[in-house]
């Protein structure tokens, strides 16, 4: 019987909270942590984000960081969120304890900054260097946590935070390792702003995922981790949830667009589903990817509508709570999952209006209660890279 | 019960020729970059024009390697590259910066994620199968076979998978390096790069791609044995290190019949490599290749090629060899990498 690896520790920080209990409030009163940008120096001030209204200076005195520290914002953000964890799950770090981290620009927010600096040969901020490349902000924090053994990380765009999850979950069983902290990081940058900018897939508004009338994703930051154990050494800790499924695909239709019918999405639920030991109809409710953008919606409520022929169970998309965080969209939204099974209740997809005309689909709107014992969670990124993870309350 | 995993094909594109292996080719810049195969035989023209050399050597790499197994459509798709697609990165933030973040233009950012190659070569084979994209530093090639490993011990009837390792060079980012001290300095010979004792390597670019299947092929090179990855080791623990992963292997020290390593001439971190070739393989062939290729995240790909390339043939090339051991036939290999210190990793292969 396939239990599923167990969840012991979580840990969050997103633009409607610093910890899980504020996330949890925000959610409970539909509280948006969409906004203006203050801390992201852009031009583009009239397009909202979800943005978490801490400076690094704050956030490095609360990790006790020295002044010359290199930590990236991503960084920062994904030490605070895995330190919740670690301490919810009360482990010890040693050699069996791995870490795998989501990220999709990494330290993106330095070399921005010091981009033109290090082009006019100026090395004052050298330490930042190769800031840029995804590894380093994982490898800051696994020194932050004095975490030597297996450390790795995943950068498959906006599914990277689901994918390291996963795999985390697939060494446990494996064998390899007896615990692990895996999740996603990522902070705003003017590189993804105006990059989702020039696609023109940014909302002007708080984002309308699967209304009719969606006009795009509102981006945002933030990091989630989970802490998963091996069954052997949880001699009696309290298990928050288990994560049951993992499916991964890849939509091979086009580098940033999603198929029609949802190709990709549809093979990672159903391969999740086979995972997990389960039939669909054994769904309580799905945590959607749901960006509300034209196109991944559409795409995303095809797959649903295939793969959930007999019924489309209850779902939501939490993005216009906390924007799309990319890599650690998966993450949030994992721990929003887990939450779910907690509390027994289902959080509301804001600012929907209007289901749309081809799927007629409607997301559940308002804070409900429910008995759930399975959560399916989507993450889709680019380059057709798709994962579905299914959370399964503890049956102790 | 663990199944053998097979290598059953294997690729490379680096700055050295693949079939001149004892005449290497000579460089006098600390980046330098690698040799094109036609591209054209393997990328459409018309699609070809858009991409980075990241994407052309990744996807053609990928199909050299596929051909070879005679794979249409692998079960899987695992890639590793430390710093992703730097071309298009750096085209799309220049042009942001100095365009103060008006009308920039989407094409570079849709190419600039780390999945890009991953995606890039999904979409080339039409592949739907699993797909993921490693990047952590030195280990992100080992960070995607560690994966591929995983996907042999489960029973997820998985039978081949298409794994592989690529960077590319860009020319303003590649060139911090210069800053940061991770280049060296002032005159410079790749062939002499294990006679200098100063800080800093020598970098460049390439892709390496392998299809590991549990079904042996009748063009198998190698048997995928075992790998570990660790981020941090204290030099003094090296030793143990190596000697628990031969353990676990039920290998003493005696049956490793050559040693790749990592040795990439930084006097600041290659104490790692001579601690191990002073004491427990001192009496090892010791092999490196650095000094042709260059220091990049994903080179330890040069490694696996190398090495199942020795355990086929039973032939070595001078050029690799940090000492003058003659072994007999060579039926196990050990392959040992990091880089500044970090992202440490073992790779075990055996002849068939």
């Amino acid at each position: 019987m396939n239990k599923g690896v167990a969840v012991t520790g979580m840990g969050i920080i997103s633009a409607i909270g610093n910890n899980i209990e504020e996330n949890y409030r925000s959610l409970l009163a539909s509280n948006s942590g969409i906004g203006c940008s203050e801390f992201l120096k852009t031009t583009h001030t009239n397009i909202p984000v979800a943005e978490i209204k801490i400076a690094n200076e704050t956030l490095s005195k609360h990790l006790n960081l020295s002044k010359n520290h290199s930590f990236t914002r991503a960084a920062l953000l994904g030490s605070l969120a895995a330190k919740e964890a670690i301490e919810q799950a009360g482990i010890k770090i040693d050699d069996e304890t791995g870490f795998i981290s989501g990220t999709s620009v990494g330290g993106m927010d330095a070399t921005e900054n010091h981009f033109k600096e290090f082009v006019a040969g100026k090395a004052d901020n050298k330490r930042f260097i190769r800031s840029q490349h995804p590894g380093f902000t994982t490898e800051k924090m696994a020194e932050y946590f004095g975490i030597t053994g297996f450390v790795s990380t995943i950068s498959t765009a906006c599914s990277s935070g689901a994918n390291a999850i996963m795999l985390g979950a697939r060494m446990i069983k494996a064998g390899k390792l007896k615990r692990v902290i895996v999740g996603g990081t990522d902070c705003l940058t003017k590189f993804t702003l105006n990059g989702f900018n020039a696609l023109m897939i940014l909302s002007n508004n708080p984002c309308r995922a699967f209304d009719e009338h969606r006009n795009g994703l509102n981006l945002g930051e933030g990091a989630a981790y989970l802490v998963l154990e091996a069954e052997d050494i949880l001699n009696g800790k309290p298990v928050l949830g288990r994560l049951k499924g993992y499916g991964n695909a890849n939509d091979a239709f086009h580098q940033t667009a999603s198929s029609e019918n949802g190709e990709g999405a549809y093979l990672a639920m159903q391969e999740a589903i086979k995972s997990a030991g389960i039939t669909p109809g054994e769904i309580d409710y799905i945590n959607a990817h749901g960006t509300a953008t034209k196109n991944n919606d559409l795409s995303e409520s095809r797959a649903i509508q295939r793969i959930f022929e007999a019924g489309i169970p209850d779902f939501s998309s939490t993005k216009a709570f906390t924007g799309h965080s990319l890599a650690a969209a998966g993450a949030l939204e994992a721990v929003y999952s887990l939450l779910s099974l907690s509390k027994q209740e289902i959080y509301p997809n804001l600012n929907f209006s209007q289901a749309m005309p081809e799927t007629g689909l409607k997301p559940v709107t308002e804070v409900k209660q429910k008995k759930l014992n399975l959560v399916l969670s989507n993450s889709f990124g680019f380059g057709g890279n798709c994962t579905s993870l299914i959370f399964a309350k503890d049956e102790a | 019960m663990k199944p053998k995993i097979y290598i059953n094909s294997i690729s490379s594109i680096t700055a050295q020729s693949r079939d001149k292996e004892e005449s290497p080719v000579s460089y006098y810049k600390s980046i330098f970059p690698a040799i094109s195969p036609n591209y054209k035989d393997y990328i459409k023209p018309m699609t070809l024009r858009r991409m980075s050399k990241a994407i052309k050597m990744g996807i053609s790499a990928a199909k050299m390697a596929l051909q070879e197994a005679e794979i249409e459509n692998p079960d899987a798709i695992i890639t590793g590259t430390g710093e992703g697609c730097k071309q298009d990165t750096e085209k799309f933030l220049e042009n942001l910066i100095d365009q103060d973040e008006q009308l920039v233009t989407p094409t570079s950012f849709i190419q600039s994620t780390h999945n890009t190659v991953g995606g890039q070569i999904a979409l080339n084979l039409g592949c739907k199968n699993y797909n993921l994209t490693y990047t952590q530093n030195s280990a992100s090639l080992e960070s995607a076979l560690f994966d591929t490993y995983l996907q042999f011990l489960e029973t997820s009837g998985k039978k081949s998978v298409l794994v592989g390792g690529v960077d590319e060079l860009s020319e303003k980012i590649t060139g911090f390096r210069n800053l940061d001290g991770q280049l060296k300095t002032g005159k410079i010979h790749n062939l002499d790069l294990f006679k200098e004792a100063s800080a800093g390597t020598i970098t460049s670019e390439g892709a390496h791609f392998f299809i590991l299947s549990t079904e042996k092929s009748g063009n198998c090179y190698a048997e995928f044995k075992d790998i570990s990855i660790k981020n941090s080791i204290e030099p003094e623990q090296i030793n143990a290190e190596v000697e628990n992963f031969l353990h676990k292997n039920n290998l003493g020290i005696d049956a490793i019949d050559a040693i790749v390593l990592g040795k990439n001439g930084d006097n600041r971190y290659d104490y790692y490599y001579s601690i191990l070739q002073d004491s427990l393989f001192k009496n090892t062939l010791q092999l490196g290749y650095k000094h042709l290729v260059g220091d990049y995240d994903t080179a330890s790909g040069f490694a696996v090629y190398l090495a199942c390339k020795i355990l086929k043939s039973g032939s070595i090339s001078s050029v690799m060899k940090l000492n003058t051991l003659r072994p007999g036939k060579i039926k196990n290999i050990l392959i040992y990498n990091q880089y500044l210190g970090s992202d440490h990793s073992l790779i075990l292969l055996s002849a068939v």
